[in-house]
């Protein structure tokens, strides 16, 4: 079956993208990209150090997976366009997590400063994938200012609740013309499945995977359950009935 | 509404807090446990006795939080001591004004040279510490240390006397993003009995500090108390934690760091009152539980064994390697140290010791726009 995703023109095999923070070790984190297949990862750039010996990026294999550097510790729209200008300069690949977070502490995205970031930054060449809330209308407004998915998030970073927006995220599916990828909140290989059977085309995992207590099983888990929820979804799941089918039909007679 | 946090600390009723800790029920405490949400009276009740009879239970929960919240990660940062001049008299710290030994303030241009000898050792966070002198130490002195650091240093912040909006507004442009000032006591009557003479004298302006510094554009504040200072070590635990949760209401854009240093010997200083092992992980894991997501510092006071040990009980960030007198990275001189270090391993030992515990020392995370 030839399912590939397509995102700015470029195909992933993987529908399971990588977080990279809260990793034991660089070597945990290569470890566990072998593993699960993916083949698109985000780094921050701040936690980036080409000057260090065993830095993060020692950690990604650039042939087979592209590097998303994320404006992660951006608290405004023009820092956002600074930091991903900082990455082109290093030579980054022109891929942009756009995160504008300007509270620490649930690191929810700024919805005024993330849209303004973002029409500068599609205007200026960038491919942009926007993390933010799950809101139908926001996303829309990005996908017209040239972002190339939409990255709602299913429950607060790293805080493990699964899809607390899923009556938004099925909105946000049904409208898009562009991938919509779940970003934040999945903390099981269940929820990522039930991201996958809702419609979205990918799902971003961190916290689940990198504080595992086995953080290579935990990727091959997701890898899994991020697969059998896309074929689920493509097979046509069967709807949900509030009472039970009769199998002799009441109207039976009729025909 | 309230002005600043300061207002909002001063607002709280700790006697009443402190009387919680005391009347404290094993349900209480297992509310607290288990409550998604906790309050500052839920805190107190895990700082009581009934809470200590459960700190194994204390301890999973705090390392299941930071866990999640922060991973298998420890950010370290190193002190870069500035100058040990100082016209203020503390009783517990070896750069009061009435003890007698060796001065010394860094040009920038060896600033610059211990920087960069801290930065080949790993480090690229910085805290400049200095103590309080305001000509020597001058607003311009430390405006030109950071300018001098900030090309080639991602992460700095400042540890030196408070001063007024205008100035952290001053440093914050010239690249400093840190600001840390310990109350030390938030006690009155102890405060005024430790702070001998100087500006530090001045509980209020320093109390107010940490509002100026995040008004002028400063994104990590840093709080703390000297454990050791106050005989009721409860009473500034507290203290710090309603310090803590009134700034993170009213910054909410800032980060907030908590550091708990256990008052070591200073020149002429032995410690009256000490913290023992077991109160101090009861409070760190309680401050975890209260505060899912503020850094908890961890100095070079401690020893190797015991910071190894806490690196799973709720501890974010780390100094390695410390001299706390000025130069002693790159220049040692006969300068007085600010106090006895009681870690004295290399910061690459530090590093090899966190992995061995199957944690990520983190050197980097930060990236000046």
């Amino acid at each position: 079956m030839d399912d590939r995703l397509v995102i700015a023109g470029r195909e992933f095999g993987s529908r399971l993208f990588l977080g990279t923070g809260k990793f034991p070790s660089n070597q945990a984190l290569r470890a566990t990209i072998e593993a699960c297949g993916t083949e698109l990862v985000t780094v921050a750039l701040r936690r980036v150090d080409p000057t260090a010996t065993d830095d993060i990026l020692d950690a990604i294999p650039p042939e087979r997976v592209l590097l998303l550097t994320n404006t992660s510790g951006a608290v405004d729209a023009t820092e956002a366009v600074r930091l991903a200008r900082l990455a082109r300069a290093a030579g980054l690949p022109e891929w942009i997590k756009l995160e504008v977070t300007p509270d620490p502490r649930y690191l929810l995205p700024d919805p005024v400063e993330t849209l303004k970031a973002a029409e500068i930054l599609c205007a200026d060449g960038f491919v942009v994938l926007p993390y933010v809330n799950a809101d139908p209308i926001l996303c829309k407004r990005l996908e017209e200012a040239g972002c190339a998915t939409v990255m709602p998030l299913g429950s607060w970073i790293g805080s493990n609740q699964g899809l607390r927006t899923r009556a938004a995220l099925e909105i946000i599916v049904e409208q898009s013309l562009v991938p919509v990828v779940v970003d934040a909140g999945i903390g099981a290989p269940s929820q990522a499945a039930e991201a996958m059977e809702l419609g979205a085309d990918a799902v971003l995992v961190n916290t689940a995977i990198g504080t595992a207590g086995d953080p290579v099983a935990m990727g091959t888990a997701f890898k899994l359950a991020v697969e059998a929820g896309r074929r689920g979804f493509l097979a046509g799941l069967p709807t949900v009935a509030r009472v039970a089918d009769a199998s002799s039909p009441l109207t039976g007679f009729l025909s | 509404m309230t002005l600043t946090a300061a207002d909002d600390v001063l607002a709280t009723d700790f006697d009443r807090l402190r009387a919680h800790v005391d009347d404290a029920t094993p349900l209480d405490v297992e509310r607290a446990l288990r409550s998604p949400r906790r309050s500052l009276a839920d805190f107190a009740a895990l700082l009581s006795d009934a809470a200590g009879d459960r700190l194994e239970e204390l301890a999973r929960l705090s390392h299941e939080t930071t866990l999640r919240r922060f991973g298998r990660t420890i950010h370290l940062f190193a002190p870069l001591y500035l100058s040990n001049e100082c016209v203020s008299v503390c009783t517990y710290c070896g750069f009061s004004a009435d003890n007698e030994v060796p001065r010394r303030t860094l040009s920038p241009e060896e600033v610059l040279t211990e920087a960069r000898e801290l930065r080949a050792r790993g480090f690229r966070h910085l805290l400049l510490v200095s103590g309080e002198h305001a000509r020597i130490v001058s607003k311009d002195y430390l405006v030109e240390c950071v300018s001098a650091l900030a090309p080639e240093i991602p992460s700095i912040s400042v540890e030196v006397q408070v001063w007024d909006t205008d100035t952290y507004r001053r440093l914050a442009g010239a690249g400093c993003e840190g600001l840390v000032v310990y109350q030390e006591t938030y006690d009155r009557d102890v405060y005024a009995a430790v702070h001998l003479k100087g500006k530090k004298r001045n509980y209020d302006w320093r109390l107010t500090a940490l509002d100026r510094g995040a008004e002028a554009g400063m994104r990590r504040l840093g709080i703390g108390a000297l454990l050791g200072l106050q005989d009721d070590w409860r009473v500034d635990a507290l203290a710090v934690a309603a310090h803590a949760r009134a700034l993170l209401r009213r910054w909410w854009r800032c980060e907030v760091t908590i550091s708990l240093p256990r008052l070591r010997p200073a020149a002429g200083f032995e410690p009256e009152h000490v913290v023992d092992d077991r109160d101090f992980v009861q409070l760190l894991c309680a401050l975890r539980l209260l505060l899912p997501d503020t850094g908890l510092v961890l100095s070079t006071r401690e020893n190797p064994a015991f910071r190894d040990s806490l690196v799973r009980l709720g501890v974010t960030h780390m100094s390695a390697g410390s001299h706390t007198e000025p130069g002693g990275y790159a220049s040692p001189s006969d300068a007085e140290p600010q106090f006895e270090v009681s870690d004295d391993r290399s910061p690459r030992d530090v590093a090899a010791a966190l992995r061995l515990a199957g944690y990520d020392p983190v050197w980097k995370d930060w990236e000046r726009v």
